[in-house]
């Protein structure tokens, strides 16, 4: 008789399961988190050093993707590479959904002057262009890891601040934030209890998109050597190597086949997350 | 006569429109005892909703402004008193329950957290003492098998289940007031009894004081023991439940009253027209000289147009504010 309900939580995984492509993406994903992360720990190598002669093909004298132009080895690099990659996407992103966040949420709670105020400084932002801005604050700054996850989280944060706003202005106007006020709730636990577990769905599918953008961005920007030259990263790899492209093809299209598939794991993942918050979404 | 639990006077709240300042609230009065339950009607629009809001300090400002008057609680006035100590008073003295119990609960936590949370809030309970509160209110309210229910989600109960819930969130601190805004507007006719009777007997048990807000006369006939009838922002009668009911001055009240459908066994064969009171309220921002009904009112006067009645005894603590009644004259 009584029907048995799942929990949000058990739902929300069942409907996440059930997305092939989201699944094997997930999969995709933790063993590049897991490789980036151990693998460095017990090889006992510096991807800077010479290993062989120059210029060898994949595959011959034991070298698996091959050397590049110096003749070090490419499948240390891309190892190594990934740690920055990852590190410094993760690092941006999470900078940038602060920052979104805590101006959204305050500027869709608020509204009034607050909201103005805020808005008019995300106009601001949201017209400089986004690469030349960043390239610019590196530029000034250290080219160091610290300025480069802060450059890209400075010029990206918009997007998320207008999302949030736009969610807290639909979520403030519900019965049920009247119905915490009415029994005594403060702002700032409206705020960070109530309306924002329940504006969390699209935030989280953004969180997941900006990380795939922020590693991009910060290929983008090693490419241009915009970066600290003494970390390895996956845009500095397909940089330093884009003058042999033609006789080494093979330092340039692992660097990038690496950026593409982290990048594309993590927007299938972004993919399933939106599936899974709405069900309702993916049956048309 | 000793101070009465709550007290409002002179209330005036206005909103500043496009189209001017609407006077949304103009002038309301009443006091209420420990216990007792006031019903305010009036159509969609007439400021019943406003008069509940005012008083859980709630006003949306700006737009909106208090202009004048006082809520006076156990003799503090609310208006005067800090949004700090007011936040104090909302939940724990001066409760309220909303119309659409369909979206009043937050869907992400469950019954038993939303419930705990006030009390959490005003008492400083434990998380766990404070879950145990919420069973009992739970039980209290008359939800079957409360120890489960108490984890569930909004979604997995049905209309009259959340508006139990949202009852005993309401009620979890105990509140003296509990301020009722249509509370039964969205639920079926079996399942609006039985709130009413959940309502009354929580009042007999505790000896809150209700204030029913309603466009139904058949809630105000079941629950009220004094009604007061609201009009494009004002009090336009006022008595106890009797009074209005059967000896209705104002010609609003009457009219009103007539337009309560009656169930007819045997219909003849030409049904009985419903009643209506032909127009609308008309818009608060221009109300003009005369009396706010006078364009919809079948007993209009020439001084209708021109002059604004005030309030006239009619009967012992039965005031009406219309020009017939003046001389004490009914009809």
């Amino acid at each position: 008789m009584k029907v048995k309900v799942e929990r949000p939580s058990v739902e929300f995984l069942r409907m996440y399961l059930r997305n092939m492509a989201a699944v094997v993406a997930s999969v995709v994903f933790f063993i590049i988190i897991i490789s980036a992360v151990f693998v460095p720990l017990f090889l006992d190598v510096d991807p800077f050093e010479i290993v062989w002669a120059p210029i060898t093909p994949p595959g011959q004298e034991g070298f698996l993707l091959g050397t590049d132009n110096l003749g070090r080895s490419m499948a240390n690099q891309i190892l190594f590479g990934a740690r920055t990659s990852l590190a410094v996407g993760g690092a941006a992103a999470t900078i940038t959904l602060v920052i979104g966040l805590l101006v959204g949420s305050l500027a869709g709670y608020y509204r009034g002057w607050v909201d103005e105020m805020l808005m008019r400084v995300t106009e601001f932002f949201q017209v400089l262009p986004p690469l030349l801005l960043s390239m610019v604050l590196v530029a000034l700054f250290s080219p160091t890891l610290e300025t480069v996850v802060f450059a890209i989280g400075v010029v990206s944060w918009t997007g998320v601040a207008r999302l949030a706003r736009a969610e807290f202005m639909r979520i403030r106007e519900l019965e049920y934030v009247k119905a915490a006020r009415s029994i005594g709730s403060s702002d700032g636990r409206i705020i960070w209890r109530i309306i924002l577990p329940n504006a969390l769905p699209p935030l989280i599918v953004t969180a997941a998109l900006t990380v795939g953008a922020a590693i991009l961005f910060e290929a983008a920007l090693s490419f241009l050597g915009l970066s600290d030259p003494n970390v390895m990263s996956w845009g500095k790899i397909m940089g330093d190597n884009r003058d042999y492209l033609l006789e080494a093809p093979w330092t340039v299209i692992f660097p990038g086949l690496a950026i593409f598939v982290t990048v594309l794991t993590i927007n299938l993942i972004g993919d399933g997350l939106n599936d899974a918050f709405n069900p309702k979404l993916r049956e048309r | 006569m000793t101070t009465p639990l709550l007290d409002v006077s002179d209330l005036q709240v206005e909103f500043r429109t496009r189209r001017g300042v609407a006077r949304v609230l103009d002038g309301i009065d009443f006091s209420l005892g420990a216990g007792e339950t006031l019903g305010i009607v009036g159509e969609s629009g007439c400021g019943k909703s406003m008069t509940a809001l005012s008083i859980m300090g709630l006003v949306p400002q700006p737009p909106g402004r208090i202009a004048a008057g006082s809520i006076k609680l156990k003799g503090e006035d609310l208006l005067q008193v800090g949004e700090r100590r007011m936040r104090a008073v909302r939940g724990n003295e001066i409760s309220m329950i909303f119309q659409e119990p369909m979206t009043s609960l937050n869907p992400v936590f469950s019954v038993g957290d939303q419930i705990a949370e006030t009390v959490i809030e005003h008492e400083g309970l434990s998380r766990r003492d404070a879950m145990d509160r919420a069973t009992e209110m739970l039980r209290a309210v008359k939800i079957p098998a409360p120890e489960q229910r108490v984890r569930e989600y909004p979604h997995q109960l049905s209309g009259g289940m959340r508006q139990r819930v949202m009852i005993a969130m309401a009620l979890a601190c105990r509140p003296q007031v509990l301020i009722a805004d249509e509370p039964t507007t969205a639920l079926d006719v079996t399942v609006q009894a039985q709130v009413f009777d959940l309502l009354k007997e929580l009042q007999e048990n505790t000896g809150t004081t209700i204030i029913l807000i309603t466009h139904d006369m058949g809630a105000i006939a079941e629950m009220a023991d004094r009604v007061a009838v609201m009009y494009a922002g004002r009090i336009i009668e006022s008595g106890s439940v009797s009074d209005i009911l059967e000896d209705p001055h104002h010609p609003y009240t009457r009219g009103l009253i007539s337009c309560v459908p009656h169930l007819v066994p045997d219909p003849p064969i030409q049904r009985p027209t419903l009643l209506e009171i032909p127009g609308v309220v008309p818009p608060l921002t221009d109300l003009g000289k005369g009396c706010a009904f006078e364009p919809r009112c079948g007993n209009r006067m020439a001084r209708c147009v021109s002059e604004k009645p005030s309030n006239f005894e009619v009967g012992p603590n039965h005031i009406a504010g219309c020009w017939l009644a003046e001389a004490g004259a009914s009809t």
